[in-house]
């Protein structure tokens, strides 16, 4: 049988992204309560190899991984692949890039809320 | 110490706030008003350009309510990266709104101004010295890279801004500048504890969108000894734990540690704590004196100049083949204007058009696309004549299973190219070791 699992979409309450400098798009998950905060932590479905492998870049693009108890987040930042403003660079503030995250599937515990 | 209150009106001088909002927030009393007007996050053109980043008409609006409401009060205005980027032009376009209000509203004061730009021979003197480093960039600086370098600001701390209040300023007009030590400036100068200062500075300089709802609106702060407390000016929003404790996250990489000219924000004691319903109290913010003053440098060259051509395509035959047909016409394109090298991109919007190389679906489902064909080339007449000519190929390029012969593209517009004039880049975004965090900001004053 296969785990139950969600989409990170259905289980974060905030999943963004945005411009930190010209250089770095980082990318913001937060979450409404301390269990499903606890879940995604715990599941290691969102790490940054898992995170690279969605948008398709090599892990070494991805340039910090924070876990943020205080705001219930977990944060990544990526190099961008064309920096802001320059010619080809399609996202000046960085804000539409974050939808690969939103389908990353979190394995659901049996006796989590659903 | 006693406490101190700022009032930030919005996030982005410019952008709005709401009537009742601010009228809330002065019945609160606050010791200043303090407002960002800019960052790197609109693009490189403004410091380029020298265009201001908000129109004319919305900053002399808000400067009129927020100039009138403090004098009448008897507080300061803060501005600070005057005009979206915060180079001379930028703060010398701000000053001569606030003349014209001063006139116009036969309203008298002393005015500082401050400006950020930096001498490129002055920075090449330091990547000799070796007291340029990188950080983010991920190239180091070079005299080469200088001399391409057309508009070059660095970041201020709040030491300038503090020497302006001190020199009896009642409104300050700030060239580039930490968005964080825009907001800090009054109340270290009145002795609060930096730390606190600049941590709050970090969440007001974005106005209300540390609330719920989040806008651009009124947001206060106060210092006390030991802490700082948040408040929404509207009634409509409130601060919460969460809201609060999210903002500290936006735009910057590291949640934790935070770097400015002088020193390094530690905020990995922070406690958020629940005054009332709309209140929030932080704690525990610390500050690390560094040895050396760095600044952040930021600078623009000219990266060629610009024609767009915006065309949809709706048949789905052309969509079938639309990728092979897009680099063929680039390849002759590219061959057609050799040996000079325009820079072709298309955007292709309901392809790839918003997340390019990051776009991890590769299948096109979409029944319609909009293409946008970007040229930048060495002069503006090349940018066109490539732009021109691969709109045109592409309106009458034949292909296997096409229906259709009479043309592949809808155009919205005549003409069907536009000219987007010099396209800018950053060059510049390096630390630059200085003496003292004054040497690079001059200070002006004048009677109004």
């Amino acid at each position: 049988m296969a785990r139950p699992e969600k989409l990170l979409s259905e289980v974060a309450a905030i999943i963004r992204s945005k411009n930190a400098g010209p250089f770095l798009v980082t990318f913001d998950i937060m979450f409404k309560d301390q269990e499903s905060y606890e879940m995604v932590c715990d599941s290691k479905a969102l790490t940054p190899e898992t995170v690279a492998k969605a948008f398709g870049i090599d892990v070494k693009r991805i340039t910090s991984f924070f876990i943020v108890p205080m705001a219930k987040a977990i944060k990544v930042t990526i190099r961008r692949p064309i920096v802001q403003g320059a010619i080809g660079d399609s996202d000046v503030y960085g804000c539409q890039q974050h939808v690969p995250l939103m389908n990353i599937r979190i394995p659901v515990p049996g006796d989590a809320p659903v | 110490m006693t406490s101190i209150t700022v009032l930030a009106p919005t996030g982005t001088l410019g952008y709005g706030f709401g009537a009742d909002a601010f009228a809330r927030g002065m019945s609160l009393k606050p010791d200043v008003i303090a407002v960002d007007a800019g960052s790197t996050d609109p693009g490189p053109y403004y410091l380029g350009s020298g265009m201001p980043l908000v129109s004319r008409y919305s900053i002399k609006r808000e400067l009129t309510e927020l100039i009138t409401a403090a004098l009448h009060a008897g507080i300061p205005v803060i501005v600070g990266s005057a005009g979206g980027s915060g180079s001379k032009q930028h703060v010398d376009g701000t000053v001569e709104i606030v003349r014209e209000i001063a006139a116009e509203k036969r309203l008298r004061f002393r005015l500082a101004r401050i400006y950020a730009d930096v001498d490129v021979e002055r920075v090449k003197r330091a990547v000799t010295l070796g007291e340029v480093d990188q950080f983010e960039a991920g190239f180091p600086l070079t005299h080469g890279i200088l001399d391409e370098t057309v508009a070059l600001v660095a970041q201020m701390g709040h030491e300038p801004i503090v020497e302006a209040l001190r020199a009896g300023a009642d409104v300050v007009i700030a060239g580039r500048a930490c968005d964080d030590l825009v907001i800090a400036a009054y109340p270290i100068a009145r002795g609060a504890d930096p730390a606190l200062a600049i941590h709050m500075g970090k969440i007001l300089e974005c106005g209300a969108f540390s609330a719920e709802p989040f806008a651009m609106d009124v947001m206060l702060g106060t210092v006390h000894a030991d802490h700082f407390v948040l408040e929404p000016g509207s009634v409509e929003r409130r601060a919460s734990i969460t809201s609060v404790a999210a903002h500290s996250l936006y735009e910057r990489e590291n949640p934790f540690y935070q770097g400015g000219p002088g020193h390094f924000l530690d905020l990995q004691h922070c406690k958020f704590d629940s005054v009332d319903e709309r209140r929030v109290r932080v704690s525990g913010s610390r500050l690390v004196e560094s040895t050396e003053i760095r600044v952040k440098l930021e600078g623009v060259r000219v990266a060629g100049y610009r024609t767009i051509c915006v065309a949809g395509i709706r048949c789905p035959t052309m969509i079938r083949v639309i990728n092979g047909v897009l680099e063929d016409v680039c390849n002759h394109a590219l061959a057609y204007f050799a040996p000079a090298k325009p820079e072709i991109t298309f955007h292709v919007y309901g392809r790839d058009g918003v997340m390019r190389h990051l776009e991890p679906q590769k299948r096109i489902s979409s029944h319609e696309l909009g293409v946008v064909i970007d040229v930048v080339a060495k002069d503006q007449d090349l940018a066109r004549a490539v732009c021109h000519h691969i709109s045109g190929s592409l309106l009458h390029v034949s292909f296997t299973g096409q229906v259709n012969t009479s043309g592949n593209l809808a155009f919205p517009y005549s003409p069907s190219e536009i000219d987007a004039g010099a396209a800018y880049e950053f060059s510049v975004y390096h630390l630059m070791r200085v003496s003292s965090p004054m040497e690079l900001f001059p200070i002006h004053h004048e009677e109004l």
